[in-house]
C-alpha cells in the first residue's frame, strides 16, 4: 500500500503577536511548525504502516527551508520525502496549490492520499477536498479514524457537529484529518539519525503534470485586496476592586442594560 | 467567461434530517443585503428528501426563489451526491455569488464545488460586501481572519464565477421572519452519474452531547483555565441557571477534558454573540476573542490585571472568581425575587 501524507509548513500562530504601537504582526521569532492536522495525519499513515504494511511518502510545497518538517516527517516513520519548490507556485491561493498539489500525485503511484483537515495560518480546509476534485478521486473530511477492510476498501470514521458517521470507501481517496484524533508519536534517535541520511527530493513545476498556466498567482482566481490588524475596540473600564463591590459594579450593568 | 452572463446570489440552504440549519437563515438575511445592493434576486438551494415544504421557509426569511432538488439520492449528505447537484444547479443558472455555512458539510462541498467550476472560495468569512470601485464597478469583497484571528484580510475573486464564500453559524444575522411572503419555487431533478459514488454511508451515531446550542443562547457564563475543574464549572452552572443562560468554555477546559467540545467558544470552536458574555477565569486568546467578540455585552473577571481578555471586556473586574461568581449568583437570586 503506497500511502501519500500532505504535510505544510507553519507559523505557530498561537506565538504570533501585535505590536501595539505600530498595530502589525510580530512574526521574528515565531517558531515554524508541521501543521497539527497535517501531523495527525501522518500519525494515521504510519499506524496504517504498522498495520498492514505500507509505504508512506510525505510531501510539502514551500520555500526551501520547509525541508524541516520532510526531515521531522521521516525521522517519525516516513519512507520518502518530497519538496515541491518553484517560483511558479509563488503566491497560490487553495485553487492552485490543491492543482499543483495534484500535479505532483499524477506522477506518483499512491493508494490513498492523507491530509490535515487544514492548516492553523490559512483555517481554509479546503486544499484536501480541492485536490480530491482535480484527482477525480472521493474525500472524506474531518477523519477521526480509518481501517482497510478485508475487500480493500476503506472504513473511515468522520466527525460532524453532533455524530461520528461510518463511511466505506472504494478505491483511491483523499482522506483529511483531525489532529485531536491522533496522538502524534514522537520522533525516534535512530529515526533523526537516518532521516539526515536520506534525500529530500526538489520537484520543481517540471517534474510535475500541470498546465503552468494555472499555477501560483496567475492560477489563483481569489486576490488579497487588503490586509490588515484587527481594529480593536475602545477599551472598557477595569476595576480592581472587593467581593462585594465586584458583584455591585456587575449587578447595576445588568439591570442597565436590561438582562436582569 | 463572460462574467456579465452571471446574476443572482444564491445560498446552499443546508438542512440534516429535514430540519434547516440555522445557519442557512443567516446566510439570507446577508445575501438580502448583498442582492439589494446588486439589484439582483437572493435564490435558496434546498437539497434533501421529502423537504420541499421547507421552502416557504426560506422565501419567508428572505429568499426571493427556492430551487429544490428532492430525491432518495440526496436523503443524507454525502459529498459526491451533493457535488453533482449543485454543480448542475449553478452552471444552468449561472449565479454570480453563492453562499455557504461554514459547518463540516458547508466546508466539505464547497471546495469540491470550487475545484469543479474552476473559481475561488473564501474560506469562514466575518464580513461581506458589495462596494463600488473606481472604474464603476459593483465588486463583492469577502473579508477574513487570517493567522489564527491575528491580522484581516479583505479577498475579491475579479475573474471567475460564481465567488463562492463560506461564513460560520452565529456570524451574519438573519431577518425578522415574513409570514407569507411570496416567491418562487423550482424543482429541480439532478442527473447523476452514478459510476462516481465511491462513498457508502453505514451509520450516522449521534454525540452525545447536550442537546442545547451554545451559539443559540442569549447569555453566556465561559469558563476558562482559572475554573480549575468539573467543580469550578458546577459554579458557572449555577449562576447560568439563575440567569437563564447557558455555560460555555475555552479552549484550554476542553483539552484538560473537563467540559466537551460542544461547548468551545472560538477559532477551534462555535463563533457566539449573546447578549451577555460572561468570562471567567479566561485569559483571552486571540483565537478565543476571535469566536466572542461580537457580543453584545462582555464582562471579565480574572485575577490577572493583564489578561488580554480585559481589552475585549466592556467591564472587566480583576478578583478571584471562585469567589465572586457564587456570591454574584445569591445576589441576582434576590434581585429578580424582587
Amino acid at each position: 500500500m503506497n500511502i501519500v501524507v500532505c504535510i505544510k509548513q507553519v507559523p505557530d500562530t498561537t506565538e504570533i503577536k501585535i505590536d501595539p504601537v505600530k498595530n502589525t504582526l510580530i512574526r521574528d521569532g515565531v517558531p515554524s511548525i508541521m501543521n497539527p492536522d497535517d501531523k495527525g495525519g501522518l500519525e494515521l499513515a504510519l499506524r496504517m504502516k504498522d498495520s498492514y504494511g505500507a509505504n508512506v511518502t510525505v510531501i510539502t510545497m514551500g520555500p526551501p527551508q520547509a525541508e524541516l518538517i520532510l526531515r521531522e516527517a521521516m525521522a517519525m516513520g516516513a519512507d520518502r520525502a518530497i519538496l515541491l519548490t518553484d517560483r511558479k507556485f509563488a503566491g497560490a491561493d487553495t485553487l492552485a496549490t490543491s492543482y499543483a498539489l495534484a500535479g505532483a500525485m499524477k506522477t506518483m503511484d499512491y493508494d490513498l492520499i492523507i491530509a490535515g483537515r487544514q492548516a492553523i495560518d490559512g483555517d481554509t480546509a479546503q486544499v484536501g477536498p480541492e485536490m480530491a476534485e482535480h484527482l477525480d478521486i472521493p474525500q472524506v473530511s474531518y477523519v477521526v479514524n480509518a481501517e482497510r477492510l478485508e475487500n480493500g476498501n476503506l472504513l473511515v470514521k468522520k466527525e460532524s457537529e453532533e455524530s461520528v458517521q461510518t463511511l466505506e470507501v472504494e478505491g483511491k481517496c483523499v482522506l483529511t484529518v483531525l489532529a485531536s484524533a491522533f496522538n502524534a508519536r514522537y520522533m525516534t534517535v535512530s529515526g533523526i539519525v537516518e532521516a539526515y541520511d536520506k534525500e529530500v527530493e526538489i520537484w520543481g513545476a517540471d517534474k510535475i503534470e500541470v498546465d503552468e498556466t494555472k499555477l501560483g498567482l496567475k492560477g489563483s482566481p481569489t486576490k488579497v485586496f487588503k490586509s490588515f490588524p484587527k481594529s480593536l475596540k475602545a477599551p472598557g473600564e477595569v476595576h480592581e476592586v472587593s467581593e462585594e463591590e465586584a458583584v455591585e459594579l456587575i449587578v447595576n450593568k445588568l439591570k442597565e442594560k436590561h438582562i436582569i | 467567461m463572460d462574467i456579465k452572463d452571471y446574476k443572482n446570489v444564491f445560498v446552499f440552504a443546508e438542512q440534516r434530517n429535514g430540519v434547516i440549519q440555522p445557519v442557512a437563515f443567516e446566510l439570507l438575511g446577508k445575501a438580502r443585503d448583498l442582492a439589494d445592493a446588486l439589484g439582483e434576486k437572493v435564490v435558496a438551494l434546498l437539497l434533501g428528501y421529502n423537504v420541499k415544504e421547507e421552502a416557504q421557509r426560506l422565501i419567508e426569511m428572505g429568499a426571493d426563489e427556492v430551487i429544490v432538488a428532492d430525491c432518495p439520492e440526496l436523503k443524507d449528505y454525502i459529498t459526491e451526491q451533493y457535488s453533482q447537484a449543485v454543480y448542475q444547479i449553478i452552471t444552468e443558472q449561472k449565479p454570480t455569488i453563492v453562499l455557504y455555512g461554514a459547518t463540516t458539510i458547508g466546508r466539505d462541498l464547497a471546495p469540491r464545488i470550487a475545484a469543479r467550476l474552476n473559481t475561488g472560495l473564501t474560506a469562514d468569512c466575518t464580513q461581506l460586501e458589495i462596494a463600488d470601485t473606481e472604474e464603476g464597478d459593483k465588486q463583492f469583497r469577502m473579508t477574513r481572519p487570517a493567522f489564527g484571528g491575528n491580522l484581516m484580510a479583505t479577498i475579491i475573486c475579479p475573474n471567475n464565477r460564481p465567488q463562492m464564500s463560506t461564513v460560520r453559524p452565529g456570524v451574519m444575522q438573519k431577518r425578522q421572519r415574513e409570514e407569507g411572503r411570496q416567491g418562487v419555487v423550482t424543482m429541480f431533478a439532478p442527473k447523476f452519474d452514478t459510476a462516481r459514488f465511491k462513498v457508502k454511508l453505514i451509520n450516522t451515531e449521534m454525540k452525545n452531547t447536550s442537546k442545547n446550542d451554545i451559539s443559540e443562547a442569549k447569555i453566556l457564563v465561559s469558563g476558562g483555565r482559572g475554573v480549575k475543574n468539573a467543580e469550578g464549572f458546577d459554579k458557572l452552572q449555577a449562576l447560568a441557571d439563575t440567569l437563564g443562560g447557558m455555560v460555555s468554555s475555552s479552549r484550554a477546559m476542553v483539552d484538560a477534558g473537563v467540559v466537551d467540545h460542544s461547548i468551545q467558544v472560538g477559532q477551534t470552536g462555535k463563533t457566539v454573540r449573546p447578549e451577555l458574555y460572561l468570562a471567567c477565569g479566561i485569559s483571552g486568546a486571540i483565537q478565543h476573542l476571535a469566536g466572542m467578540e461580537e457580543s453584545g455585552y462582555i464582562i471579565a473577571i480574572n485575577k490577572d490585571k493583564y489578561a488580554p481578555i480585559f481589552s475585549a471586556a466592556d467591564l472587566g473586574i480583576v478578583g478571584d472568581l471562585h469567589k465572586i461568581v457564587p456570591m454574584l449568583n445569591e445576589r441576582i437570586k434576590k434581585e429578580i425575587e424582587k
